[in-house]
């Protein structure tokens, strides 16, 4: 009310006192910059522990299973994976998705939660983005060997060829080839603008130690960064450009990644609810790798002080809230589907729930819409084992999100004298094993040569970095 | 004073000390400075008399160069080079076309924006005076400096050193060229 003056006001406002909330310490322990500096770069300067080494040998062993199934496949044929009518898109594009899901809990903790100003952000964000490429780097092996004859792959691309033909802009397979490779570019440049202080600190440290190769190398990506303010005034400008277009960026992937399904016919793929329930499932299945990846590294290296339990909680919260996001996405498809009053849409449901793949919807339902629940409880989310287990079903859960939501639809459509039933080929199986060895050959290089947590973000949010004194704020 | 100087560098330990001190070197009227910091620190480049970076000019010039790339690409292509109709649709549509040229205005934007801090920012640089300074590798860690050039038009080596004292630096020093 305009009119209202001062004394109409109930005299108890002037008493109420608005609560003071504490804000939530991202690094513990009052660290000073220096042992920020000398924490991180001590993961590599430090001699390389036996541990990687076997780890590193373990995961090259596991991807080597990937090689060996390329390799045949490319020696062979396309036809050494199970696929046959009717299902002809099976765990090469399960796979697919699966990882480029995994990728977007990644972009996500760097920059919708950058634009959000989510500081606690910080101390994961570097290995979540890492985890973004690398999980890219896997998902571009299934559609690009899928294609078969490898050595026409490029034909993805609007390169003028001797056929004079053009690809076929109307298919959202065509949307997928832009939208994927796109976000694998715009993650490295992130990651790497990211990085680039943080290389200009290695340059630094190793030529100090005498290491001229090293230093050399940091240096050459380091761009002669010298910490200048002008520069970091565009920097911080720069960042916030990339997270702003990262944001809706990430966001449109997936969704075109639902539309390879959406803008089909199939039932059960041609659907309106896709594309945000992609999206959520996507966020859901990163951040169950995120806390996959990050507790045994925060046990291993000792980050307690920097990945807090403020940290596994907000984790925790965010799976949390999207797994129950996919839980509703999957109620809402069974409604749509009765309510539709579709008959093959109706059929398609029923038969996922209790056909023969019901085994794989009800590992899909467990694992998906029960196993985030238990993170309500505080004391699940203050006990990082089990945490680290109940994030290991979430990874298994979307896996078989996409396998359900794929392999089901196709295997019975609208003609029942064509329906199927489908198993995956041991070179499909192998090949699937594989990319995990490839992915934790990337990851394990990473936290052995890049700082795996961004030293400067990190400065930047502990209380010493306020100009005003840290004792007001 | 034999060899000709960059300028002189100061040293401060804490955030408010570098942040009041370049209010004080902003006042005095300095043009060619800087702070060096190991990371950013909020409201130092106001403090600096920063203006507003120009890279989002970069960006947008950046992005509507990809979505005009994007529309024209499928045009072209689909419409004009090569006509070929694919079920009953028409040959060119920005409905259909909008995703991928979505996709390439942030592809654009991306690289204008990473290319346009570099370019702005006068970087990859292979040397700078204050590199060679022996304490700058600290600028990385936990100190900061405040660096003024000898060409700025006010530096004086007596006042300038004074101006610093003044403002909290500890050992200031003269910077090779």
């Amino acid at each position: 009310m305009a009119h209202a003056d001062q004394a109409a006001l109930p005299a108890i406002l002037a008493e109420v006192k608005p609560a003071v909330l504490p804000r939530a310490v991202l690094v513990s322990n009052h660290r000073s910059f220096s042992w920020i500096t000398d924490k991180i770069c001590g993961i590599i300067e430090g001699k390389t522990p036996a541990w990687w080494w076997w780890c590193f040998g373990v995961a090259c062993f596991v991807a080597s299973f990937t090689v060996a199934g390329l390799t045949y496949l490319v020696a062979t044929g396309v036809g050494v994976w199970g696929h046959a009518n009717p299902v002809n898109w099976a765990w090469d594009i399960v796979n697919f998705v699966f990882w480029i899901g995994i990728g977007h809990a990644g972009t996500l903790i760097s920059a919708i939660l950058c634009l959000l100003r989510q500081k606690w952000r910080t101390s994961i964000n570097r290995a979540a983005e890492a985890m973004t490429i690398f999980a890219v780097v896997c998902a571009a092996i299934f559609p690009v060997f899928h294609v078969g004859r490898i050595w026409y792959a490029w034909f993805l691309f609007p390169i003028p060829n001797s056929n004079y033909i053009w690809q076929n802009f109307r298919s959202p397979l065509e949307w997928d080839v832009f939208a994927v490779s796109t976000y694998g570019t715009v993650s490295v440049l992130f990651w790497y603008i990211g990085l680039l202080p943080d290389l200009a600190v290695l340059r630094d440290r190793f030529e100090a130690a005498g290491n001229k190769l090293r230093s050399f190398l940091y240096g050459l990506f380091a761009m002669g960064w010298r910490g200048s303010n002008r520069h970091w005034s565009n920097y911080e400008m720069a960042y916030l450009i990339l997270a702003g277009i990262s944001t809706p960026l990430v966001l449109s992937v997936h969704t075109i990644v639902s539309f390879d399904f959406a803008v089909s016919l199939l039932p059960g793929w041609h659907t309106t609810i896709f594309p945000p329930y992609f999206v959520a499932g996507a966020i859901f299945s990163g951040f169950g790798m995120v806390l996959t990846l990050m507790l045994p590294l925060r046990a291993i290296y000792k980050l307690e002080d920097l990945i807090t339990q403020y940290h596994i909680d907000c984790m925790c919260k965010i799976t949390l809230a999207t797994g129950t996001i996919v839980g509703y996405a999957y109620a809402m498809e069974f409604f749509i589907a009765w309510y539709s009053s579709n008959p093959y849409e109706g059929f398609t449901f029923i038969n996922r729930a209790f056909g023969p793949y019901a085994w794989a919807y009800w590992i899909m339902i467990s694992c998906n819409v029960i196993t985030p629940q238990f993170f309500w409880s505080r004391r699940v989310r203050a006990n990082t084992t089990l945490v680290w287990v109940l994030s290991i079903f979430v990874n298994v859960g979307m896996w078989f999100e996409r396998f359900v939501i794929i392999v089901t639809s196709l295997a019975r459509d609208f003609l029942p004298s064509s329906w199927g039933y489908y198993s995956p080929s041991i070179v499909e199986i192998f090949t699937f094993f594989g990319t995990f060895g490839v992915f934790s050959v990337l990851f394990l290089l990473f936290i052995r040569f890049l700082p795996i947590m961004p030293m400067a973000e990190l400065k930047a949010v502990t209380p010493q970095a306020d100009v005003h004194g840290s004792d007001h704020h | 004073m034999a060899a000709p100087s960059y300028g002189l560098i100061a040293t401060f330990e804490t955030a408010p000390e570098i942040y009041h001190a370049a209010q004080v070197v902003r006042d005095a009227g300095y043009r060619n400075w800087d702070v060096i910091s190991p990371c950013p620190l909020h409201g130092l480049d106001k403090a600096m008399g920063l203006r507003r970076s120009i890279v989002p000019r970069i960006s947008l010039a950046g992005g509507i160069t990809g979505f005009c790339t994007g529309m024209s690409l499928i045009w072209w292509t689909g419409a004009y080079d090569y006509k070929l109709t694919v079920g009953g649709k028409p040959l060119f549509s920005p409905m259909f076309a909008f995703p991928v040229s979505y996709e390439l205005t942030i592809l654009f934007t991306a690289f204008a924006t990473i290319i346009g801090m570099f370019v702005v920012n006068g970087l990859p640089r292979h040397y700078h005076p204050v590199l060679k300074y022996s304490q700058i590798k600290r600028g990385m860690d936990d100190a900061f400096f405040i660096v003024i050039e000898a060409r700025d038009p006010r530096f004086n080596l007596a006042n300038t050193t004074a101006l610093l004292e003044k403002a909290g630096g500890k050992e200031i020093k003269e910077l090779e060229a």
